[in-house]
């Protein structure tokens, strides 16, 4: 047996006090905890993905918000209406193999899986705020390649104007899909020149890792200035068109939910606030900005266009 | 100090009306409330309020259908904790979710047509809740039962207001109006008359469970024998 020198065995009163240390440590953990449970923040460094020394901030230096707070408050109604249950319901969404279509008003009609597309492609990383139409925002470190680098390996007809965008249809695997709450598949829809535009992202990951299905896994796309539901997740096809098509929400809602759907604090929502948001962690409110504080790099796309009237 | 004496139906009542609080704060203490609690806590809050409500109104139809006499000691308890969950609820949506920024708030009530139909109800529910006392019930007189039907129009508000609130309709959504047009009709008189002449044969047994005096019953059936 190894004889353990004195000089490292703890002394008596040490080791108590040690003791104590932990117990009151503990219960400061519990207090934060109570005190999270109103501000949310997360004071656990574990639950970041490894570089945790490296930190995702947008351009206005806000803090992304975490792994944990982005995987588990998702709205896909595919799963489940209840946000914090989607992770769990989605969890065996088979994403491999995945087939996804480019067709329509293209030269090139392509059928790409998801190996095709990571080799085409370099994967850029992207920090975006997602302002959903709910009233709550986040910020999230995508990784992705810009739409406009697929659309153009297709080559748009010169009629095109339009691109549509599907989800997979799919009832076994979503089982939300089973009943008809809403006109399934999901389908979303954007002007040509935003589908062209350099903020528009169709992202196959976060925080340095593949996507989760929670999140639109293997590919979704992501549209920062509009509100989170023109962001269409696990997309299966995408379509170039003439004519203006009409997304899932448009179907249900048409007052509700237009086509633009860029984010507008002037324009009111029957049921949420559009002039404010509440950023996931925080305790107030933040003002809601012109097309989500992307208004430099989108305003012009719009400048003929009376945004009261296609919201 | 006045008689504290329930009786099993109210126990029933007084510890099921408690224990939505006691989880609510279970889980904001262990942080299960969601990364967005503020609205967890509204939507609960009001979801809870407005169950309550449903309840306490059902009690009345309860007696007129099936004689069941011990529900009207529990309408009035069943009110006021409607009243305490949406008062959480109200003071969530202007403290917590609003901050107390006024010309948000005006803003949101004059924008959005569920807020002030909220609001409205919520108001009446306060009223009601200062004039439940014994003490306004004496004051009041016949007024009083005048005054406390403005509960009926509270209901009506908050059923539409939860309505409007919701993204989509949802199951619970439809069970409290299905449930709310059921006990409005109940009240019709002559429906009324219809149901109070037929009640059921073991509305007294119930009523014994229920209230736990199975044993004076015996006493005094057999002081008459």
């Amino acid at each position: 047996m190894q004889k353990i020198p004195s000089s490292e065995i703890t002394p008596e009163h040490l080791y108590y006090s040690r003791r104590d240390f932990l117990k009151k440590s503990a219960i400061f953990a519990g207090s934060l905890s109570i005190l999270s449970a109103c501000k949310s923040i997360n004071f656990s460094g574990d639950q970041q993905p490894e570089a945790s020394f490296f930190t995702y901030k947008d351009e206005f230096g806000d803090l992304a918000n975490t792994y944990e707070q982005i995987t588990n408050y998702n709205n896909y109604y595919e799963f489940f209406t209840n946000k914090e249950s989607v992770a769990d319901l989605s969890k065996n969404l088979k994403t491999d193999p995945w087939k996804l279509e480019i067709k329509g008003l293209v030269q090139n009609p392509l059928e790409l899986d998801m190996d095709d597309l990571s080799k085409l492609f370099e994967q850029e990383e992207k920090v975006f705020r997602l302002r959903c139409v709910e009233g709550w925002s986040k910020v999230i470190p995508w990784t992705g390649l810009p739409l406009k680098k697929l659309l153009s390996l297709a080559e748009p007809a010169s009629e095109a104007r339009y691109v549509r965008f599907q989800t997979l249809y799919d009832p076994e695997q979503m089982p939300a899909q089973q009943d008809n709450l809403f006109p399934w598949p999901y389908l979303e829809g954007l002007r040509l020149d935003e589908a062209m535009h350099d903020l528009t992202l169709l992202a196959t990951g976060m925080y340095g890792k593949q996507l989760l299905p929670q999140s639109g896994a293997p590919i979704r796309l992501v549209v920062p200035w509009k509100y989170g539901f023109k962001s269409i997740k696990s997309i299966v096809k995408i379509e170039l068109l003439k004519e203006q098509p009409v997304s899932l929400w448009m179907a249900v809602s048409p007052r509700e939910y237009g086509f633009y759907a860029n984010v507008n604090p002037n324009i009111p929502h029957p049921r949420w606030s559009q002039s404010t948001e509440r950023r996931i962690g925080e305790m107030e409110r933040r003002p809601t900005l012109l097309f989500n504080g992307y208004e430099t790099e989108v305003a012009h796309l719009y400048k003929d266009l009376d945004l009261s009237v296609n919201f | 100090m006045p008689k504290f004496k329930f009786n099993r139906l109210q126990w029933f009542v007084h510890i099921g009306s408690i224990i939505p609080f006691i989880i609510l704060v279970w889980d904001a203490i262990s942080n299960n409330l969601t990364v967005n609690p503020i609205q967890e806590i509204t939507q609960r809050t009001g979801r809870t309020a407005i169950i309550w409500l449903v309840l306490s109104l059902a009690c009345t139809p309860f007696n007129i259908i099936f004689g069941l006499k011990p529900f009207n000691q529990v309408r009035r308890p069943l009110g006021l904790y409607a009243a305490f969950y949406a008062s959480l609820h109200f003071i969530t949506f202007l403290v917590l979710d609003y901050g107390i920024n006024l010309s948000l708030i005006a803003q949101s009530v004059i924008e959005k047509p569920y807020i002030l139909l909220g609001t409205t109800g919520f108001l009446i529910l306060m009223g009601l809740t200062f004039t439940s006392t014994k003490k306004s019930m004496q004051k009041l007189g016949k007024k009083w039962n005048q005054i406390h039907r403005l509960v009926y129009v509270a209901a009506v508000l908050l059923v539409l207001h939860f309505f409007m609130a919701l993204k989509f309709i949802n199951t619970l959504a439809i069970t409290i109006a299905i449930i709310l047009v059921v006990l409005l009709i109940i009240r019709i008189p002559v429906v009324r008359k219809f149901f109070s002449k037929r009640q059921p044969y073991w509305a007294a047994s119930v009523n014994n469970f229920l209230t736990g005096r199975k044993k004076k019953i015996i006493t005094t059936q057999k002081l008459r024998n």
